[in-house]
């Protein structure tokens, strides 16, 4: 069997997990991890399927100026951007799990449904 | 070709409310209020004299951001279709601000108003970013954007029940951002372009050598799957109700207007110029955007007229508006797309009417309980009749938006063959029947003899009534004028590929 794209595997593999989880678990906190891991997963994919082997980051130092010697850098320009974009939904995603926790003492959000219909 | 100066007014209502909003997080909150309204009102006036210059340009043109060509640099590409879609955006969103600005003082701490200004206008930033970006990637970080924009004004009122509609609504979102990145990360891969229409070219190139075939087929189910998550497609519609029902009015009105509809129309916008409707309709994804559209507009009535609260019930009628929507998108001829666009059109301008309306009656019982406002009707008549008009289009009557809608539907569907026009048929008889049997019920409930003695007369803000009045005009307008309205989305559709 051919194991050439064993990191697009890594990283379809990591998505999955993160993925089943931010759909079925219902803890607030592992929601956060999972999401974290969905992106994580697709970052990989991009930033492997962005390298080429054997080529360099598109810096030139030695004279060296055809462009087959070195790899396109957009898309480790958008594994940055989407890392920051990341970052601040996991903040968003966080600050409003914080505070379901001080309110109502629980991370489980079908607990937090159930006393949040009760208060009506 | 060099660019006019008016040309600019696409980027020019992109920057604004980005500056704006980095301003107004700074500001007090009377002056954060005033500079919110102020650029809005702006931003209308800009975007209609954008649309007047673009109706006798009548092209589309691009605008290189930092004047790279075509396959490397960002670009902003503006249409008939977009200058339109971007008015009615703006004068919706101006409307519905106005009208619910009474209420903010009550829902949001006086420290962070200035924080919810700031919010809205990063609302808006991220709409009008969406609507003309030509950019795939720029429009996922857009579509983040107006995702955490939207989350914090769902939460800003910061009772347990906008924090748990804030959560629900979070959820499901980062998944339709998570499926909706991952396909245009594969699509970047697949064609090596990141602008939609090189994109296209690919695409359409790989198709007919019919190379990456299954991929191309996962890209449009996982991009389809991802923006009707987020704009909230009947099975993935649960976080909706909550998130409209449990808000402060402007959110309510602007996020059950305008949000589902910027994803939609970025989903319209992918579809026709980053893949191409012959591989859509190759895929077969269209049958089933149009069975799970006639699912959502019975399911979402059906549940409406379940509802005992008004707001909730307006919310789950939203579902049923957006069923619509796919309905026409999944019909697979332009003038199913047109007619979507009309529904896309005159429901925005319908919903934020019909929830600044409920929220001005339910004041004046003190409770949104349809038990509740028997009579209310007559102690608020400025909202009373607003809510009614705003019933009436939604139920499809004559002269209103919602009546042109389903017209343009019913002639859709007329030209496709077999079982789908028959089965449109009979979604738009019911579903018309059962929007009556709940917006006809809540409107008589609304002006029934009341049963208790009639307290004093609620106090109607005047910024609220002319702005409420101002969205029942718009309204008006949509039924009245549709015909150049159709013809107008029809010739900027043609473009829009």
């Amino acid at each position: 069997m051919d194991w050439h794209n064993y990191e697009e595997i890594a990283a379809m593999v990591l998505f999955g997990i993160g993925f089943a989880l931010l759909v079925l678990d219902r803890n607030l906190i592992k929601k956060n991890i999972a999401f974290a891991m969905t992106d994580s997963g697709m970052y990989l994919y991009l930033a492997a399927k962005g390298y080429i082997s054997g080529r360099a980051a598109p810096i030139i130092t030695d004279g060296v100026t055809e462009a087959e010697r070195y790899i396109n850098p957009v898309p480790a320009g958008l594994v940055l951007t989407g890392i920051v974009v990341s970052v601040a939904s996991s903040a968003v995603m966080l600050a409003i799990t914080v505070r379901l926790y001080r309110k109502y003492h629980t991370l489980n959000l079908d607990e937090i449904t159930r006393l949040a219909r009760g208060e009506e | 070709m060099s660019l006019q100066l008016w040309q600019s007014i696409p980027f020019a209502m992109i920057l604004l409310p980005l500056g704006s909003a980095a301003l107004t997080s700074v500001l007090p909150k009377r002056a954060a209020r005033l500079w919110c309204a102020g650029v809005l009102a702006l931003e209308t006036l800009l975007s209609a004299f954008f649309f007047s210059k673009m109706l006798s340009f009548g092209q589309m043109y691009t605008y290189s951001m930092g004047h790279y060509p075509a396959p490397w640099g960002n670009e902003l590409r503006a249409g008939p279709l977009e200058a339109l879609v971007s008015l009615c955006f703006a004068v919706i969103l101006l409307l519905s601000v106005l009208g619910g600005f009474r209420k903010l003082e009550m829902h949001v701490e006086g420290s962070k108003q200035n924080l919810y200004c700031a919010l809205l206008m990063l609302l808006t930033c991220a709409m009008q970013a969406q609507l003309y970006t030509n950019d795939a990637f720029t429009a996922y970080v857009f579509v983040e954007i107006l995702t955490l924009a939207a989350a914090g004004l769902i939460t800003a009122r910061s009772d347990g029940k906008g924090l748990l509609a804030g959560a629900r609504y979070m959820v499901m979102n980062l998944v339709g951002s998570a499926l909706f990145l991952l396909a245009v990360i594969l699509l970047y891969d697949l064609t090596g372009h990141l602008l939609m229409s090189p994109m296209k070219k690919a695409v359409l190139a790989l198709h007919e050598t019919e190379r990456y075939h299954a991929p191309m087929t996962m890209v449009i189910v996982l991009l389809v799957t991802g923006l009707s998550v987020k704009s909230a497609l009947f099975p993935f519609h649960t976080w909706v109700p909550d998130a409209y029902g449990a808000s402060t009015p402007i959110t309510s009105a602007v996020l059950s207007s305008l949000l589902s509809k910027s994803y939609i129309f970025l989903l319209m916008k992918m579809m026709y110029r980053a893949i191409g409707m012959e591989v859509i309709a190759a895929a077969r994804v269209d049958d089933i955007l149009l069975l799970y559209g006639i699912l959502g507009m019975i399911v979402g009535s059906v549940q409406a007229i379940a509802q005992k609260d008004l707001r909730r019930m307006i919310a789950w009628s939203s579902v049923a508006q957006i069923g619509y929507i796919y309905m026409g998108m999944g019909l697979g001829n332009e003038a199913g797309m047109a007619a979507a666009l009309v529904q896309l059109l005159s429901h925005s301008a319908a919903k934020s009417m019909l929830f600044l309306a409920a929220d001005g009656v339910a004041d004046a019982r003190g409770s949104s309980l349809l038990q509740r406002l028997r009579g209310a009707g007559y102690s608020t008549p400025v909202f009373g009749v607003v809510f009614t008009v705003g019933a009436l289009s939604l139920v499809g009557a004559p002269l209103l938006g919602g009546f042109a809608a389903k017209a343009c539907f019913a002639l859709a569907a007329a030209e496709r063959d077999g079982w789908r026009m028959l089965l449109v048929f009979a979604a738009l008889a019911v579903s018309t029947l059962l929007n009556a049997v709940y917006f006809i019920g809540a409107v008589i409930q609304l002006y029934s003899k009341p049963d208790v003695a009639e307290g004093a007369k609620a106090r109607t803000g005047v910024l609220s009534a002319v702005s409420v009045c101002a969205l029942a005009l718009v309204n008006l307008c949509l039924g009245v004028f549709a015909s150049p309205l159709v013809q107008a989305i029809q010739s900027g559709l043609t473009l829009f590929g």
